[in-house]
């Protein structure tokens, strides 16, 4: 695949410069979408009190991170897809992440009878 | 015996450890089998330091030649060798050191502190052997540096576990605080305080010796080397790494002002835990003074004598002062140590050989006499259940044999000629009145001066003690109370201090013919020439 | 040492013999070993044996006292040579060598032989004084300790074995005196004994530094040779180091001001009194000047004499007048006995060493004696107060005429051994040109003989009025007694001046066997008058006392008589004329016994008792202000800053989890604002 990629280049130099001008203006409109989903999540991650739905805005801004690094694989176009590699790395880790957290949660529940984060302030000093 | 002549530092350093290691597979609750092991590794080492007594060649030789030494590369990248070594002045304090273990190993056997655990206790002893042990024949400064500061965790969690419960007000601060917590704190603090500068200096050494012929090194031998032939003359740099090296080595002495965290730490610690600190520990101290600081930095020597000599006499009046403060006997013992210790670094400050033996034995005969005044604190604070003088007295008629051996050792405490306590302090005085070439004598002589006064002040604070402890009346509250004279236990740890004390009192020779040739090639090698030359005899010609 | 012999013949000094003792010599060690064994076998054996220890204690000096004798009898008929004996113990590079040892020559001859010889007698005394006592075993132990200790400060070949003997019978002291532990009082005699004499040793310790430094060595011979050379080296120090030593000298010899300790010494049991506050211990201040006579007679004749004179003078008079007014028996000895002391230190320092020699010699057996009659009194009517006893010539004879022996001795009557070594004293000052001096010695033997006279009186003659029922001593105890009588009588015959007996050399003689002759003066004859002078002085103060105290007084108030002077003659009138001239002396030596007393008691104890309470006072700001407050105050201050800036820091630390979230992100917004607009 590595050899493939590369004759492609050699063989059309021009092609290839026209079309990453052509995804740097698309990037820019993924990267506006990522950035609101981010801010939505940093949004909901600090003002919302309940554990399910900060998880659920840790989610959202994970999913921006993918959002921005899928539309920066399109444009660089690497040679071993990092982009698309690093995102279905991160859905992964977020799977197990959302598991453990969701048990959790759980558990958080079953012993204090809340999911209010401003009860849990066990590690205050 | 040829692997002896190898092995024999080290099995002496670790065999400690190895013991410790062994005491973890232990069950807990079987204290016996915790006991015997712990004592037959301690009897282990003390033979094995024995063999290095007997295979070692006192005809001594040139400074810096070390015996049994062992070189092997340790950590390549900094040029850290494990080079171990002896020669008479570490040997002395490193058999005090191994024997000490012994005795306090036995001591042990039936006096545990709350909350006992003897299996923790035991396993800290012995690392705290190794740490002693390898900090009295380490010859390079990353593993001096290393043994130096293991020993500091097994006496904070001695002193922070089984110490003394009572609480303590301290002033600055609105909350009460568990003496024992205190007092670790503060010891290992203090401590640490000291050796991270200590460490800078080391550092510093490292990498000035850099464009030596040896290269970068840490090694002993070879920085000795360097500085007899005045490779570290640069003042400044001089100045500031004597001065790192002091702070680390002061704090441990303790030297005025530095000392606080002794009284608090002996206090607080359990008996064998202050019988330890007071024995050896502080003896590292004095101990990197003579193997590191005066041989490396001579120069720098010279010029910081008179204020070590200054610092050791206030030491000497001062801790003579407050110890007629007291009024718990613990407290009071290890504020003599800061008076004993003085003694110790008024002879190392007058660079001379007079001086500097006098230093080692003062250091030995100290280790003797304050670890079984500790031993004799202990034991009669476990019986009585108070430190506090005032409700003591009459302690001979209730307990004779504790009484009489409080008594000699309160009286060799106090320099009772005849005894080991006599020649430290006299052969310092001796040595300050004709310090090193060069020093001033005002400073030296007007401290051989107060340093005389200061035996008086001592005489009167063991006198008072034995008036207060020892005789009078018992007061009524121990009618009743059926209080056990010595055990057998702590006859067996204390007879040999007992004879010990006697010995190198009546026959010093032990000592001076252990330490004479090596301190004398050493104030040879570092300070030039015989400097006992100006003293010389003015009749032996006729 | 042959060098030396050599050295010594070339300088023109007397050289007799040239023995080394032989096997008696080479043995002497045995005496200064074994009462130390002793002591160690007392402590383990002694509760189970009979005599409780005290067995072993009489057993070792009898063993001793045959040495000692072999060595007397040796060096008065052939002369032995200084011979010292010693080994090493201790050798710092090659200059300084510590060695311990014996002596072989005149003074420690002399010196073994008193000790060993009135020890014996003390400790056979002692098995029945102590009989029924409390820890008796205790006693002979720490007595044979003295002994060893005694044995090794006169036997010593240099300073620092000197010193080891010199603390050593400190400590023995300081154990006896405090015998009697249970009353805290006696402890505290026993710690001003050992404090005072703790605070001259400095003086002795730091002499002998700086004579042992300059010279390399610290060997009385080689002090002796380095002195008679005038050693340069050695004059620059002679002056301080001289003085220091007399310092020390001065402690241990309860030389004025440090006289203060005897007199509260006298509270250990009187056979300790006896050998060791009277006999032998305090004479050890005597005997450092004696050993160390070179120096000062070569070096500080000019700078230092007048003031050790004086000091001796002092003390002789001053605080002799003293025993007029103590009522214990023991005390009015006590003083006595420091009062003797200053005539030793008087000739001494005046340069006269057979003759301060000569008056510690048969001093030591009188006061021995005195003592130890006293202690047969105190143990017949249980109390030392003069006060409680009266007649006792009758129901305890011996005891009577031995102590009569003993004052007369004492107070220099002819022909008893204390006329002929006072007459050497008077002569030595006349001789050195000390005739002030002489004429307080004359007026210090006219007090002695008063107060003996007194002291006899009030105990022995007129009616009994103490409670017990007195009775004589059991033969154990006054078997000693007269065992000490004879010497007292006969002991001044060995050195009347011009009478060579036969087969003997003379006291002045074989005393003066040294290293180097002593070169002091002795006598070709009596000088008639001064001897006359001396005995007048003396039957004059035994007259006059007896006229004082010889009637008995029915009444407290009359025996007190003396005590307040001024007052009571003035009250009752009739007796002022009866005995105007006896009223005269009391009028006058009683307000100046008075004072000193006062002076004694308020100023010089209380300069004493105010230096050690200001130096606890001290220790007190030391350790509560200085130390609490100050060292540690800073270490604890920089603490106290680190937890409190720590305690308003952590309540940054909420635990909610998302307000760190918000720092977090105001923090990435910052950093990105300023990554954005600044760069």
């Amino acid at each position: 695949m590595t050899s493939r990629l590369s004759k492609k280049k050699s063989e059309r130099p021009y092609d290839c410069q026209l079309r990453r001008l052509a995804t740097v203006v698309i990037v820019n409109q993924f990267l506006v979408v990522a950035a609101a989903l981010f801010s939505m999540g940093v949004y909901g991650l600090l003002v919302r009190r309940n554990i399910v739905l900060i998880l659920l805005s840790v989610e959202l801004m994970l999913n921006a991170v993918n959002i921005n690094l899928i539309a920066f694989e399109a444009m660089l176009n690497t040679p071993q897809a990092i982009g698309q590699v690093f995102s279905i790395f991160v859905i992964t880790v977020a799977a197990a992440e959302v598991g453990i957290g969701l048990a959790i949660v759980l558990l958080i529940f079953r012993n204090r009878r809340s999911a209010n984060v401003d009860e849990l302030n066990l590690m205050r000093w | 015996m040829e692997w002896f002549e190898t092995w024999g530092l080290t099995l002496t350093v670790f065999l400690p450890v190895v013991g410790a290691v062994l005491l973890g597979f232990i069950n807990k609750e079987n204290e016996d089998a915790l006991k015997r092991t712990a004592l037959t590794f301690t009897v282990l080492a003390f033979l094995a330091s024995v063999g290095v007594v007997v295979g070692f060649d006192f005809g001594g030789g040139a400074y810096n030649t070390y015996q049994y030494e062992v070189n092997e590369t340790w950590i390549g990248a900094i040029d850290s060798n494990y080079h171990v070594g002896v020669d008479g002045i570490s040997l002395p304090l490193l058999v005090l050191s191994t024997f000490v273990m012994v005795l306090a190993v036995i001591y042990s056997w039936n006096h545990w502190d709350e909350p006992k655990n003897p299996k923790a206790f035991l396993i800290l002893m012995l690392i705290l052997a190794t740490g002693m042990n390898g900090t009295f024949v380490a010859l390079d400064l990353v593993l001096f540096f290393i043994f130096f500061e293991i020993v500091l965790l097994p006496m904070y969690f001695m002193i922070g576990i089984w110490g003394d419960k009572s609480p303590r007000k301290v002033p600055g601060f609105s909350k009460v605080f568990e003496t024992r917590l205190y007092a670790a704190i503060k010891f290992f603090l203090f401590t640490l305080f000291g050796s991270a500068f200590m460490l800078l200096g080391f550092l510093a050494l490292y990498f000035e010796s850099g464009s030596s012929s040896f290269g970068r090194t840490f090694d002993i031998p070879q920085l000795t080397e360097l500085g007899s032939q005045g490779f570290f003359a640069n003042p400044t740099f001089a100045f500031f790494v004597f001065g790192a090296m002091f702070l680390g080595f002061a704090v441990k002495v303790p030297m005025f002002p530095l000392h606080t965290w002794l009284p608090d730490a002996h206090t607080a610690a359990p008996t064998v835990g202050s019988v330890l600190l007071a024995a050896i520990l502080l003896k590292l101290g004095s101990y990197g003074f003579i193997r590191i600081s005066l041989p490396i930095l001579p120069d720098e020597a010279r010029n910081w004598a008179p204020f070590i000599a200054i610092l050791a006499v206030i030491g000497i009046i001062y801790g003579s002062l407050a110890c007629l403060a007291q009024t718990d006997m613990k407290r009071l013992i290890a504020f003599s140590s800061v008076g004993h210790m003085g003694f110790v670094m008024l002879g190392i400050a007058t660079l001379t050989d007079i001086g500097i033996n006098a230093a080692v034995i003062g250091m030995v005969a100290h280790g003797l006499i304050t670890g079984l005044l500790f031993f004799l604190a202990g034991s009669m604070s476990h019986r009585y259940h108070t430190r506090e003088m005032a409700r003591l007295g009459g302690n001979i008629k209730l307990m004779p044999v504790m009484g009489g051996i409080l008594a000699f050792t309160a009286m060799a405490s106090l320099g009772l000629p005849g005894l080991a306590g006599f020649w430290g302090e006299f052969m310092s005085l001796v040595a300050a009145y004709n310090p090193l070439d060069g020093l001033s004598l005002g400073v030296f002589r007007t401290g051989m001066v107060l340093g005389a006064v200061g035996t008086v002040l001592t005489a009167g604070y063991m006198l008072w003690m034995l008036q207060r402890v020892n005789l009078g009346e018992p007061s009524a509250e121990w009618e009743g109370h059926e209080l056990h004279d010595v055990d057998r236990f702590e006859l067996t740890a204390w007879v040999p201090l007992i004879i010990l004390i006697v010995v190198i009192g009546f026959y010093p020779k032990v000592i001076f013919d252990t330490t004479t040739d090596a301190v004398t090639s050493l104030v040879e090698m570092a300070f030039g020439g015989d400097t006992t030359a100006s003293i010389t005899s003015v009749v032996k010609g006729s | 040492m042959s060098n030396l012999l050599i050295l010594a013949a070339e300088e023109g000094e007397h050289v007799i013999g040239a023995g080394t003792g032989g096997f008696w010599g080479d043995t002497a060690w045995i005496m200064l070993v074994s009462p130390l064994i002793a002591f160690l076998a007392i402590l383990a054996f002694g509760k189970r044996l009979k005599n409780q220890g005290g067995e072993i204690a009489v057993a070792v000096l009898a063993i001793n006292l045959l040495w000692a004798t072999a060595l007397f009898i040796l060096n008065m008929t052939e002369g032995v040579l200084d011979a010292s004996h010693t080994f090493e113990i201790a050798r710092i590079g090659s200059d300084i060598v510590f060695e311990l040892g014996w002596m072989l020559d005149g003074l420690s001859i002399m010196m073994y032989f008193l000790v060993n010889l009135v020890g014996l007698l003390v400790f056979i005394y002692a098995l029945g004084y102590m009989r029924g006592d409390v820890r008796v075993p205790w006693f002979f132990a720490a007595f044979s300790l003295f002994a060893g200790a005694m044995l090794i400060l006169v036997g010593a070949p240099n300073l620092v074995q000197l010193i080891i003997g010199w603390e050593g019978v400190g400590l023995a002291s300081y154990f006896l005196i405090g015998f009697y532990w249970d009353d805290l009082d006696n402890v505290k005699a026993g710690n001003k004994a050992f404090m005072t004499n703790k605070v001259a040793d400095v003086g002795l310790i730091l002499g002998a530094i700086i004579i042992g430094v300059t010279l390399g060595s610290f060997d009385f011979a080689t002090l002796d040779l380095a002195a008679i050379e005038h050693n340069e080296a050695l004059a620059g120090v002679a002056l301080a180091g001289g003085l220091l030593l007399f310092l020390g000298a001065m402690g241990k010899s309860a030389q004025f001001p440090f006289h203060i300790w005897l007199p509260d010494a006298m509270a250990g049991p009187t056979p300790v009194s006896a050998l060791m506050h009277a006999a032998t211990m305090v004479t050890a201040g005597v005997y450092l000047m004696a050993r160390t006579f070179p120096l000062y007679e070569n070096f500080l004749v000019e700078n230092a004499r007048p003031l050790m004179v004086a000091i001796g003078a002092i003390t002789l008079l001053g605080i002799g007048l003293l025993a007029l007014v103590a009522n214990d028996i023991k005390k009015v000895l006590a003083y006595s006995t420091v009062s003797q002391l200053g005539y030793m230190m008087t000739a001494v320092a005046a340069g006269g060493y057979t003759a301060g020699l000569f008056h510690l010699f048969t001093h030591a057996f009188f006061k021995a004696l005195l003592f130890l009659a006293a202690g047969s009194v105190i143990h017949a009517v249980h109390s030392n107060n003069m006060t409680d006893m009266g007649g006792l010539r009758k129901s305890m004879p011996t005891t009577f005429w031995t102590f009569v022996i003993g004052s007369a001795a004492l107070a220099g009557i002819f022909p008893l051994a204390g006329f002929w070594s006072k007459d050497e004293i008077l002569a030595t000052l006349d001789f050195e040109g000390y005739q002030i001096v002489m004429w307080i010695a004359i007026a210090g033997a006219f007090v002695t003989a008063f107060y003996m006279t007194r002291c006899v009186a009030l105990t022995f003659f007129g009616d009994y009025k103490g409670d017990a029922q007195p009775h004589e001593s059991p033969r154990i105890m006054t078997g000693p007694l007269i065992g000490l009588a004879i010497p007292s009588v006969l002991f001044g015959l060995v050195n009347i001046p011009g009478i060579d007996w036969p087969g003997i050399q003379n006291f002045t003689a074989w005393l003066g066997v040294r290293v180097v002759g002593m070169g002091d003066h002795h006598a070709e004859s009596i000088d008639i008058v001064l001897a006359i002078i001396g005995s007048v002085a003396a039957i004059l103060g035994v007259v006059v006392g007896w006229m004082i105290w010889g009637r008995d007084r029915d009444t407290q108030e009359a025996r007190d008589r003396f005590n307040v002077p001024g007052l009571y003659p003035l009250l009752h009138h009739k007796y002022y004329v009866d005995d105007a001239a006896l009223g005269m002396v009391g009028a006058t030596t009683g307000p100046i016994a008075r004072f000193v007393d006062w002076t004694n008691t308020y100023i010089l104890d209380g300069i004493v008792n105010a230096v050690g309470g200001a130096t606890k006072w001290l220790g007190g700001l030391v350790y509560n202000g200085l130390d609490q407050l100050g060292v540690d105050g800073v270490f604890n201050g920089l603490s106290a800053v680190a937890d409190s800036t720590g305690s308003s820091l952590r309540r940054l630390q909420t635990g909610r989890v998302q307000q760190y979230a918000s720092g977090f992100v105001a923090g990435v917004v910052i950093l990105v604002a300023v990554f954005v607009f600044v760069f």
